[in-house]
């Protein structure tokens, strides 16, 4: 497994590995490519010639419903779920860190979040709403189902972080006269800093691309994804593609704008001589 | 210190700070904590409790009644097409766990072993995560031009002459409900495993083999033994996202197949809240014992 020479079993799993990229990335690529089909082309191959004329259509509201809005409300919505989840994913890590009574019951509870089904949270919450006489909206209802889902895979995130995090480099503060205060905000935030940004990429496009608990709770506005699903009843063009090429690029934008977020911290914390 | 200090108020002043900072410090995690315990309790426990009280409700087709009935669970409990949903959906749940695990289990054991550098490790991890962080319904979408009558891979079937026609199965069956899921949650599958396997102490695989074990013996009585925590891991996720699937049944069954989660929808959708509740109850309850039953198979605590 560590020797020099690559083994026969080496080359069967790195193929197999290969097939599995194509198995995520092959029919993601399809729409891709579908989504440039010509004015008269169908849903699947051949290619009727190439246009953006789909692309077009999406901006023309009374052709595929509301995707300005639809877009708007998610985006708003995940960025309202990023800001919520590393606030309080933060302050559960370090809760959890010093320990208080009912520390267990809590935590199990966060993990119970994430193997509750989807449709019991969006069901219960939709009920909730109702039993108490409140309107579902999408920055109500939804953002608190939402939260059901980002914040237990947060408060993982930040459990496994502040489990390897030296308690030294605090105590260093706090020998040299830093205030806790100071201590938590020069010393241990610059450290976990990376990972505050990967919280927040999962809580913004978990958010984003949330279909089963935003079902019954988004209100009388649709988010992007129930948009989507509402389309694949109703519209038989590509225009559908198009919309499924547009979203993914913005998933594709916000991982790119982590990742490298997270990779310059990296740098700069090696400049430092900071490991 | 004063001169009139004699024994007992330095024993008290000894004494005073830690007992003052046990007072003062504690309230700051409760503190910490209380937003994440607010909004689980408002948003998880109070739903719940909602779906388990309206379960108990009456309801006609324009709208529900506060009452106390059994009669939603009798109905569900009494009919046949609630047995046979659940038979579905457990064969679903016994497929995708059984594909995900040995699919999983591989791609994770080849990132962790035979990929040298972590960088590298990183890099092709990386690979694996990015479709995950798009969305589901997309994905399912995205699977139309492949399989379809006239897709890609009918078209390049017959066209080799493998088959005459066009084959059926491929899109709107319970085969394309299987290969959607395995696309979807092979990841929840891969990334425990890996946190597991990079975890292993690589001087144990050295002993194994300096003891003389093959390759298929390390693998058998090494490494799968120590992978259990992220196996058990990896399949509750598996088992529960399988299980309260309704999307990936609907759309790519196109309407042949049935899950749990998928009469639950179709009853919200026909306003029939208690019935549903009722339903979500029965759901709850078999996702509590699946996890039960994983968990008393493997601890997983000591990788919390």
């Amino acid at each position: 497994m560590t020797s020099d020479r690559r083994t026969l079993e080496f080359y069967l799993l790195a193929a197999f590995f290969a097939l599995f990229v194509l198995f995520l990335y092959g029919p993601l690529s399809t729409i891709l490519i579908l989504s440039f089909q010509g004015p008269n082309g169908g849903l699947t191959f051949p290619m009727n010639g190439v246009s953006t004329r789909w692309f077009q259509n999406l901006f023309e509201t009374q052709a595929v419903g509301d995707f300005g809005g639809s877009f708007t409300r998610s985006a708003l919505l995940g960025l309202m779920v990023m800001a919520t989840t590393v606030v309080v994913s933060l302050l559960a890590g370090l809760a959890f860190r010093r320990g208080f009574f009912g520390a267990t019951p809590l935590f199990y509870l966060a993990i119970s979040s994430l193997v509750v089904p989807s449709i019991l949270v969006s069901l219960g919450i939709g009920l909730s709403f109702q039993i108490l006489g409140l309107e579902p909206t999408w920055w109500s209802s939804a953002f608190g189902a939402h939260l059901t889902w980002t914040l237990p895979f947060g408060v993982l995130i930040m459990f496994a972080v502040f489990n390897r995090f030296s308690p030294a480099y605090e105590e260093a503060a706090r020998d040299l006269g830093a205030s806790s205060w100071q201590a938590f905000a020069h010393v241990v935030l610059p450290i976990i800093a990376p990972s505050l940004v990967g919280v927040g990429l999962f809580g913004f496009t978990l958010s984003y691309d949330e279909f089963a608990r935003t079902l019954m709770t988004a209100g009388s506005f649709n988010t992007l994804p129930l948009e989507i699903y509402g389309m694949t009843t109703n519209v038989t063009t590509p225009v559908l593609y198009a919309l499924g090429a547009v979203t993914t690029l913005v998933s594709f934008g916000v991982i790119g704008v982590s990742l490298a977020a997270i990779a310059v911290i990296a740098r700069q914390r090696k400049k430092l001589g900071v490991s | 210190m004063t001169v009139a200090a004699d024994a007992s108020p330095t024993s008290v002043e000894t004494e005073a700070p830690p007992r003052k900072r046990r007072l003062a410090l504690p309230l700051a995690p409760y503190l910490q904590a209380a937003p994440l315990a607010l909004i689980l309790g408002a948003f998880l426990l109070l739903p719940i409790a909602a779906i388990v009280i309206v379960s108990f409700w009456d309801y006609d087709s324009v709208q529900i009644y506060p009452a106390f009935v059994t009669l939603n669970y009798e109905e569900s409990l009494g009919s046949w097409v609630t047995w046979s949903t659940f038979l579905n959906t457990l064969k679903f749940v016994a497929i995708v766990w059984a594909i995900t695990l040995v699919v999983g289990f591989w791609v994770a054991y080849f990132l962790a072993f035979h990929v040298r550098t972590s960088k590298m490790q990183t890099v092709l991890f990386l690979v694996c995560t990015v479709p995950f962080l798009t969305s589901n319904i997309i994905r399912m979408i995205s699977w139309v031009p492949f399989l379809g009558r006239n897709g890609l891979l009918n078209s390049a079937l017959v066209e080799l002459g493998i088959v005459p026609a066009p084959l059926e199965f491929l899109l709107f069956s319970e085969f394309a409900v299987v290969l959607a899921m395995v696309h979807l949650y092979a990841l929840f599958m891969v990334t425990p495993i890996f946190n597991t396997l990079v975890r292993i102490d690589r001087s144990l695989v050295e002993a194994a083999r300096d003891a003389g074990a093959s390759s298929w013996q390390i693998l058998t009585n090494v490494i799968i033994p120590l992978a259990k925590p992220g196996i058990a891991i990896g399949s509750i996720f598996v088992v529960t996202l399988v299980l309260g699937d309704f999307i990936t049944v609907r759309f790519m069954s196109g309407g042949q197949s049935a899950s749990m989660g998928l009469m639950i929808a179709n009853q919200i959708s026909l306003l029939q809240y208690p019935a549903a509740a009722a339903n979500a109850v029965a759901l709850l309850i078999l996702v509590l014992l699946m996890m039960a039953a994983i968990l008393k198979i493997v601890d997983i605590r000591k990788e919390l």
